[in-house]
């Protein structure tokens, strides 16, 4: 046990009052600030899904009216995608850790990097504000012309809300693109860098170009439905369906900003409780890019119905089954990383495998979507809502959660009840695909999506999917629950309590204001544990050594 | 299975089993590698679990052969369910020559039909099995999706054009319709049905039904009552191009090129008479925008279609030969 000194000042104790936090330039400050602020909106998200699953418990739309379930399903995705997916990895974990990760004191631009949580937090506020009077019922991909002449809710106020929460993503993605380039630690090389690091600089490049083209998309939409200028509106010789793709070209990418940073973490984890390098590094690093790049090419994929021309829709399927290698090579990389492993179940680690099996099931039930002949029939219903909850809850939700609970004792020198954690990652995935695996039936039965009264017989299914939620719901309060109760009563943590590899552990938990005492040289491969075990036998035998003949 | 509760749904149309085939292909490849991940993940993480012997992990070993093994591996799966999928969407995409035109219109909250014969329903549409039937549809507000889960497919239906849906039936039966994009406030209770019916009892229904519906002109009574008449008038080749056999056409440009006369040209040419004038002639006519409905334009068009298919004989009662029915509702 290597229990602090008491009175040692770390990043937390450094300062205490509202205006330390308010103002802080530090970079782990500023990811509690994010923590505390995307935990609100996950909150008001989730239970905006009880609410839904609630009625999709009956055939007849009897508990809340159609307008509300309307309202429903579309604040739950807008404040799910823009309000906590988009930010939940890159800005509380990948804020805490990338500097630490690569031995720098900061973020390349930490005033850049406060204002972009104060930017955030306005669109937050924006969108809150719409909500409280009334909200908005366009879904949360707000298609036209129905969200430009048809709704009469607070389309405009969300939107600008989405809009003003963009520049967050695109000034931490510039941040991060900098910082990687510009402040990495004397030896540490490109290709020494944690995947962690990789998965973040293909995510910062997609929020760099892709968010543009959001607020672009978005800024006309407002225009439209303002002055009736006729982009989106027929009657005003505009076209309808134009809007798809220009949403589409940021919004599909977004789910690419939404899932590659939780690669990295699975990279992480997964090699830290093998305590084994990763099984191909420099493919899995390119697979992270790879993904990046095509994930700005596919966005044809949502409008295979829509009337895009069927040749664009071959093209398309073809490149958004592409995506399918690059994920793969990552999938059968960190299970190859497993072999002659020294696997500890931990908590972080239930997380990350379960990770990779939900991803799995995601990622080819999107083959599946890819393919034209299958996504005529299920695109719109509830196959699509099962497939895209596989990537984003199944895949970038539970590698958050892995990630929290690896870094828990980095970010709060406390550790957490590893009953109640272990608990929580199982009770988390028997919930989650209880309640979705039935919603993959209930897709191919032919049940559309946005439906707030389904027909009779898709009733046992639609009960299984809301049993299942409601497990999933008490699996989100546990880690709520004793994540808190830890940073009072959790047992003090060690610099490295998992034994990792990587320079965010060669620090103290928490660290210090500026990270490092003195900034770091890497000597070592990325996860060189074999190395690194080495060095410490010769190490040891030298101190023994040393001592014997005294 | 007896479940009491259906896990797959009814299959109602030719394009069904071919869907359906490609459908548990996929399934397959997905069930395969998401078993194949699940096992080798407990497997390994159970057999080099951390004991006291096995504190740390062995060295990683370079592998380029299974890099390019599980690189390949899929890509070829993925070629075959694209090639596949793809043949098959086109299948879906291009009726059949004999296919009937039936008309769609699509509003909040209901759908419209119209036989080839005239007659008009309201969110059940009757065919008859074993005729390929395609549907003519459009919107008069925002997008719709037209989808019968027993047919396997879908198609949207969009606000100011025209987009295409076709079927065969293979079995008498009501399937369910929905709306599968999401338009507004009763979206979920924008469904209704589809009764395929044996020939002969289509017939017979179709016998009982009243033709055209109430307060809705015939497209031969608009033609004259927009005075459309005046200048294409079918004998006469001034003012206006003659319409006769116009449909299906190359129609050349005034500013070059040439068009392909559709559905949807014809409509831009009632809405937005000037956008694409007709070589040789002036842009004289005034826009119909905002006087007539989208189902007074769907009459009209089917009008103006009419007159292409017996282009020597244009009168109201004008019978397409494609659409063998309507000549025994005229007679």
């Amino acid at each position: 046990m290597s229990a602090e000194p008491t009175g040692r000042t770390h990043y937390l104790n450094a300062d205490y009052g509202v205006k330390s936090w308010l103002l802080t330039i530090d970079h782990k400050r500023i990811a509690i600030l994010y923590l505390i602020s995307i935990t609100v909106f996950f909150a008001l998200g989730g239970l905006m899904a009880v609410l839904m699953r609630l009625e999709l418990a009956t055939p007849v739309g009897d508990m809340v009216q159609p307008d509300t379930y309307n309202r429903l399903f579309t604040m739950h995705g807008v404040l799910m995608v823009f309000f906590f997916l988009l930010p939940s990895i890159p800005a509380v974990l990948g804020n805490f850790l990338l500097p630490l990760m690569i031995g720098a004191k900061d973020l390349a631009f930490p005033k850049i990097n406060l204002a972009s949580w104060y930017i955030y937090s306005i669109g937050g506020l924006f969108t809150l504000w719409s909500m409280l009077h009334g909200g908005v019922d366009t879904g949360w991909t707000f298609y036209t012309p129905f969200s430009t002449a048809f709704s009469n809710t607070y389309v405009i106020s969300t939107a600008v809300g989405v809009f003003i929460t963009g520049f967050s993503s695109i000034l931490t993605g510039l941040n991060f693109i900098v910082t990687i380039h510009r402040m990495r630690a004397p030896g540490l090389t490109w290709f020494r860098l944690p995947l962690f690091v990789w998965a973040h600089y293909a995510t910062s490049l997609v929020m760099v170009l892709g968010t543009p083209v959001l607020a672009i998309t978005i800024f006309l939409l407002g225009l439209e439905r303002l002055f009736h200028i006729g982009i989106f509106d027929p009657a005003l010789g505009g076209d309808p369906v134009l809007f798809q793709p220009m949403g589409w070209v940021y919004s599909h990418p977004a789910v690419y900003i939404l899932v590659l940073p939780s690669m990295g973490v699975v990279s992480e984890i997964v090699t830290a409780f093998s305590r084994k390098r990763i099984f191909g590094y420099k493919f899995v690093a390119y697979a992270s890019v790879a993904i990046a790049v095509l994930g700005f090419l596919v966005w044809g994929h949502h409008m295979f119905v829509s009337s895009q021309s069927p040749y664009a829709g071959v093209i398309f399927s073809f490149l958004s089954m592409l995506v399918a290698v690059p994920s793969a090579i990552k999938v059968f990389n960190w299970t190859a990383t497993l072999y002659e492993g020294s696997i500890s179940w931990d908590t972080p680690m239930l997380y990350a495998l379960g990770f990779i099996g939900l991803f799995t099931i995601g990622g080819l039930t999107g083959v599946m979507l890819a393919t034209l002949g299958i996504d005529i029939h299920v695109h719109d219903t509830y196959f699509v809502v099962a497939h895209f909850h596989y990537i984003m809850v199944g895949g970038a939700l539970m590698g958050y959660l892995g990630g929290m609970h690896f870094w828990w004792p980095k970010i709060t020198g406390r550790m957490y009840p590893i009953f109640w954690s272990k608990l929580s990652a199982l009770v988390i995935f028997i919930g989650f695909n209880l309640t979705f695996l039935p919603q993959f039936l209930l897709g191919y039965l032919g049940m559309p999506r946005r439906y707030h009264a389904y027909p009779e017989d898709f009733q046992v299914l639609n009960v299984m999917s809301s049993a299942g939620a409601s497990i999933l719901g008490i699996g989100y309060l546990i880690p709520l629950v004793y994540f808190i109760w830890s940073m009072r009563y959790g047992k003090r943590a060690e610099d490295n309590p998992w034994d990792a590899f990587g320079l965010e552990w060669e620090t103290s938990s928490p660290p210090p204001t500026h990270n490092f005492l003195e900034t770091p040289t890497v000597s070592l491969e990325a996860y060189d544990y074999a190395d690194r075990e080495e060095k410490r036998r010769a190490a040891e035998v030298s101190a023994s050594g040393a001592v014997e003949p005294g | 299975m007896k479940l009491g509760f259906p896990l797959f749904p009814d299959s109602g149309s030719t394009l069904a089993p071919q869907v359906d085939a490609i459908y548990f292909f996929g399934l397959l490849v997905a069930a395969f590698f998401s078993l194949l991940i699940a096992v080798s993940i407990f497997f390994l993480a159970f057999k080099y679990r951390r004991t006291p012997e096995n504190l740390v992990g062995k060295r990683e070993k370079a592998g380029l052969l299974l890099e390019i093994t599980w690189s390949v591996i899929p890509f070829g799966i993925m070629l075959v369910m694209f090639g596949w999928g793809a043949k098959v969407f086109f299948t879906a995409q291009r009726p059949p020559e004999n296919a009937v035109e039936y008309y769609v219109t699509g509003k909040q909250w209901m759908w419209k039909f119209q036989h080839p014969e005239g007659r008009r329903e309201i969110n059940t549409l009757h065919v008859p099995l074993g005729q390929p039937i395609k549907l003519i549809m459009t919107s008069e507000d925002v997008i719709h999706s037209f989808f019968v889960p027993a047919f396997r497919a879908k198609m949207d239906v969009l606000p100011g054009r025209y987009t295409h849906y076709w079927f065969e039936a293979t079995k008498p039966g009501t399937y369910r319709l929905f709306c599968a994009e999401y338009c507004g406030a009763e979206h979920s209770l924008m469904g209704g049905s589809i009764v395929v019916l044996e020939p002969r009892e289509y017939e017979a229904w179709l016998a009982g039904e009243p033709v055209g519906g109430a307060g809705l002109a015939s497209g031969a009574d608009l033609f004259k009552a927009k005075a459309c008449n005046t200048c294409h008038r079918p004998d006469s080749n001034l003012q206006g191009p003659s319409l006769s056999g116009i449909f299906g056409a190359q129609a050349e440009l005034a500013t070059g090129g040439s068009i392909t006369v559709d559905e949807d040209y014809l409509r831009e040419s009632i809405l937005d008479p000037t956008e694409k004038i007709v070589k040789g002639y002036q842009p004289l006519m005034p826009t119909y925008r905002g006087q007539l409905s989208e189902e007074e334009l769907m009459q009209l068009i089917i009008y103006i279609k009419s007159m292409s298919e017996e282009s020597d004989s244009v009168g109201p009662e004008a019978a397409g030969p494609r659409s063998g029915r309507a000549s025994e509702t005229a007679s």
